[in-house]
């Protein structure tokens, strides 16, 4: 029989995942991968990763009929995501740590686990698909057949490696086919909320929690214009983000937006609405999956952060690592950090991280 | 085959426990507390029992408490010393950085009252000594409190030198003896301890009870309040069938215990010889003042969670630290105290036997263990990293 790690967070997709499964005939483990300690990233214990979400996970277990185990990754996401997470802001740049925690936890160290205990698959409750692409024996990602919950902007980093090894359950799946599921099944987290934002900061804000975080706060610095003008004085680097312009504790004659942060000389960049908008956008660590390279400008439709409506580009590889992006209309507050992601129609072509 | 190494965690019942419990589940169920004949046979149970521990450890029996298990017993002995102490303006507490939570966290949440928490450094072997104590104690010391025996590596600690030097100075002395008793012999009189906790399922009795002894003059605040059992100290209808499994199961075990240590230590010796000779790991704890069933090892370059599921799938029941931390999942802090590295301390194997164990589960074990720790390894890209001299070896 096939086996597979289902990685279950206590919530209802990965719960749902695990029961889907079971269904399919894989020999399953349930895994709670346990991310950080609530105390040392100030979570308060009902949060996400906490002993409740633990026994939640537990309990869907036994009703799936799989075991279920609690591994502790808090020492590798502190490496690969929250240390990560920290560096980028203090470097101007606004970091999407869940992709960080997919390609490092989910997909990286969760198979070299599954290696260990000889499970050949992986299981996660995301909303995306898996199709092989029967021309290239490549394995394609695919947008979640219900475009509301899709998450495969956060997946396109996984590598052929990892697609062929992974299932997605609830890929074809509605959030609220998901809870009628769960509910079916007597899940005892079939109406639990959606988990938000970023998990291991809640309740403070990213600028508080590096500072605690860390235990040294980012030193005050000028607001500038675009010539270089002093407009005042900000709070450290890391309260900002481009597009931000709520909380600057500015008064001018017209609305200002951070339009960028530089870190060497810690400076926040003020500009006007116009300021924002750009046509072409640069990534590193790039990561494609129908192909290995570009080797010819390609036309995708592609986002600069999770929430963005696609736009059209096109797409040309300027070097090994690197990847242009030329937007046929210009972009609002495009962010160095987050992640640019292309598509060709529900296939992702790869992304990287803007630069 | 199977084996239950995991003897640190809980114990399988005795047959002698077992059957102590039933009648008091099936036919005398009456409430010790009641006046009519089913609950004075309830009562004079409670007196049997209460006898039958002190006699095992060397107490009277108006000194024995019984509480819900050793997590309890730990919490009232802490939180009255520090109470008393309080009382007369002292603040500061004397304990070990691997104690148990149930005394490492009392004596964290006193902290918060304003109580100065000392934690005595217990070196590289996990133990502490009488002068470390002695030049720790001020005049404002309220409590001493060191375990008798390391649930996760083994090490038995000075416990009758460190009573004397607590008594010579008028200190309260209370020792958690979880994982001692009912292995190694207690006697609180010639040890001067004032205080002692000690959980049943550790002996081969049930779950959910356990003994608070406090010296007669030691005063005691109660945690649970309600009625007036335990002499005020402990309200809630007292688990008779609980007590009495507990008491024949600590009889049985005090009546074996030198024949029983003699077995087990022979198993142990053997276990740790056998796994001894793999690569790269050390033996944790005292190697020779160590409980007669405790193994405890750290293997370089795996993970302690794999190894336990690949044991675990072989039929070997084992841990990689305290079962209680399991919720946890931190890197033990007893193995951070004895300085090991967070990386050294995720490849803990914990390793507990009882008189149950077999010298062909030895071997099974000394078979298996090293196979499984060779497979991990040549998984692990760390281990591939030292082997090749890209990263050092520490072990």
């Amino acid at each position: 029989m096939k086996k597979a790690i289902v990685a279950m967070s206590g919530g209802v997709d990965s719960s749902v995942a695990a029961y889907l499964m079971k269904k399919a005939g894989y020999d399953c483990i349930g895994v709670t991968m346990k991310l950080f300690s609530s105390g040392d990233v100030g979570v308060r214990e009902s949060k996400c990763c906490s002993l409740e979400d633990t026994e939640d996970a537990k309990s869907v277990a036994k009703a799936v009929g799989i075991p279920h185990y609690v591994f502790n990754f808090s020492d590798k996401f502190k490496a690969e995501v929250i240390d990560r997470f920290i560096t980028a802001y203090e470097h101007g740049l606004t970091p999407n740590p869940c992709i960080d925690c997919n390609r490092y936890l989910k997909f990286g160290e969760l198979f070299r686990r599954a290696d260990e205990l000889g499970c050949e698959y992986i299981a996660t409750g995301h909303y995306a698909k898996i199709e092989p692409d029967n021309g290239t024996g490549r394995y394609l990602l695919k947008k979640s057949d219900n475009s509301a919950k899709d998450q495969s902007y956060v997946l396109y980093a996984m590598t052929q490696e990892q697609l062929r090894r992974t299932v997605f359950p609830l890929g074809k799946l509605s959030k609220a086919q998901t809870r009628e599921i769960a509910a079916d099944r007597g899940f005892v987290n079939s109406e639990k909320r959606e988990s938000q934002d970023i998990c291991f900061v809640q309740n403070e804000s990213y600028s508080d929690f590096i500072a605690r975080y860390t235990g040294h706060r980012r030193a005050p610095g000028n607001f500038t214009d675009i010539s270089g003008n002093i407009l005042g004085r900000h709070k450290g680097i890391t309260n900002y983000t481009v597009g931000q312009r709520k909380g600057l504790g500015i008064a001018m004659g017209t609305p200002k937006y951070v339009v960028s942060i530089n870190p060497d000389n810690n400076t926040v960049i003020l500009g006007e609405e116009k300021d924002l908008y750009s046509k072409t956008v640069k990534m590193k660590n790039i990561n494609l999956i129908p192909f290995d390279n570009i080797s010819e400008p390609v036309r995708v439709k592609a986002k600069v952060r999770y929430r963005a409506p696609e736009q059209w580009a096109t797409a040309v590889q300027t070097g090994g690592d690197e990847i242009e992006l030329t937007f046929d209309e210009p972009q609002r507050a495009v962010t160095k950090g987050q992640a640019a992601v292309m598509y060709d129609g529900d296939t992702v072509v790869g992304g990287g991280t803007i630069i | 085959m199977n084996v239950y190494a995991d003897n640190a965690a809980t114990t399988r019942m005795s047959e002698t426990a077992v059957n102590a419990m039933l009648p008091y589940m099936r036919d005398i169920y009456g409430n010790p507390s009641s006046l009519h004949t089913a609950g004075q046979k309830a009562a004079e149970a409670l007196l049997t029992a209460r006898e039958d521990i002190a006699a095992c450890i060397g107490a009277d029996p108006k000194e024995i408490y019984f509480t819900s298990g050793g997590s309890e017993a730990d919490n009232q002995a802490i939180v009255s010393a520090a109470a008393k102490g309080r009382s007369k303006g002292k603040k500061h507490i004397i304990s070990t950085a691997f104690e148990h939570h149930a005394v490492l966290h009392t004596l964290k949440k006193l902290e918060k009252y304003g109580f100065e928490i000392e934690l005595l450094d217990v070196g590289r072997t996990g133990t502490v000594t009488a002068e470390q104590v002695e030049s720790a104690v001020r005049d404002d010391t309220c409590l001493v409190t060191v375990m008798y025996a390391n649930n996760e590596i083994g090490s038995v600690m000075p416990v009758a030198e460190i009573g004397a030097v607590c008594r010579e100075k008028g200190i309260p002395f209370h020792t958690d003896a979880v994982q001692a008793a009912g292995h190694i012999p207690i006697n609180v009189k010639s040890q001067n301890i004032d205080m002692l906790s000690l959980s049943a399922h550790k002996f081969h009795g049930p779950k959910g009870i356990g003994v608070l002894y406090a010296r007669k003059g030691i005063p005691l605040v109660s945690i649970i309040e309600g009625g007036a059992q335990e002499r005020g100290k402990r309200a809630g209808t007292e688990n008779i069938p609980a007590i009495a499994g507990m008491a024949a199961a600590l009889k049985e075990a005090i009546a074996n215990i030198e024949t029983n240590a003699a077995k087990v230590t022979g198993l142990r010796d053997r276990l740790i010889a056998g796994l001894s000779k793999i690569p790269h790991c050390v033996l944790n704890g005292d190697p020779v003042n160590r409980l007669p069933g405790n193994a405890h090892f750290c293997f370089e370059g795996i993970e302690g969670e794999s190894l336990l599921l690949l044991l675990d799938s072989k039929g070997i029941s084992a841990s990689s630290g305290s079962a209680c931390t399991s919720g946890s999942l931190d890197p033990s802090h007893v193995m951070l105290a004895i300085g090991h590295s967070h990386e050294i301390a995720h490849g803990s194997l914990r390793l507990t036997l009882s008189a149950e164990n077999t010298k062909e589960q030895i071997d099974y074990m000394i078979a298996e263990i090293p196979k499984v720790v060779e497979y991990l390894r040549n998984m692990s890209p760390l281990w591939r990293d030292k082997i090749t001299g890209k990263k050092q070896f520490i072990l």
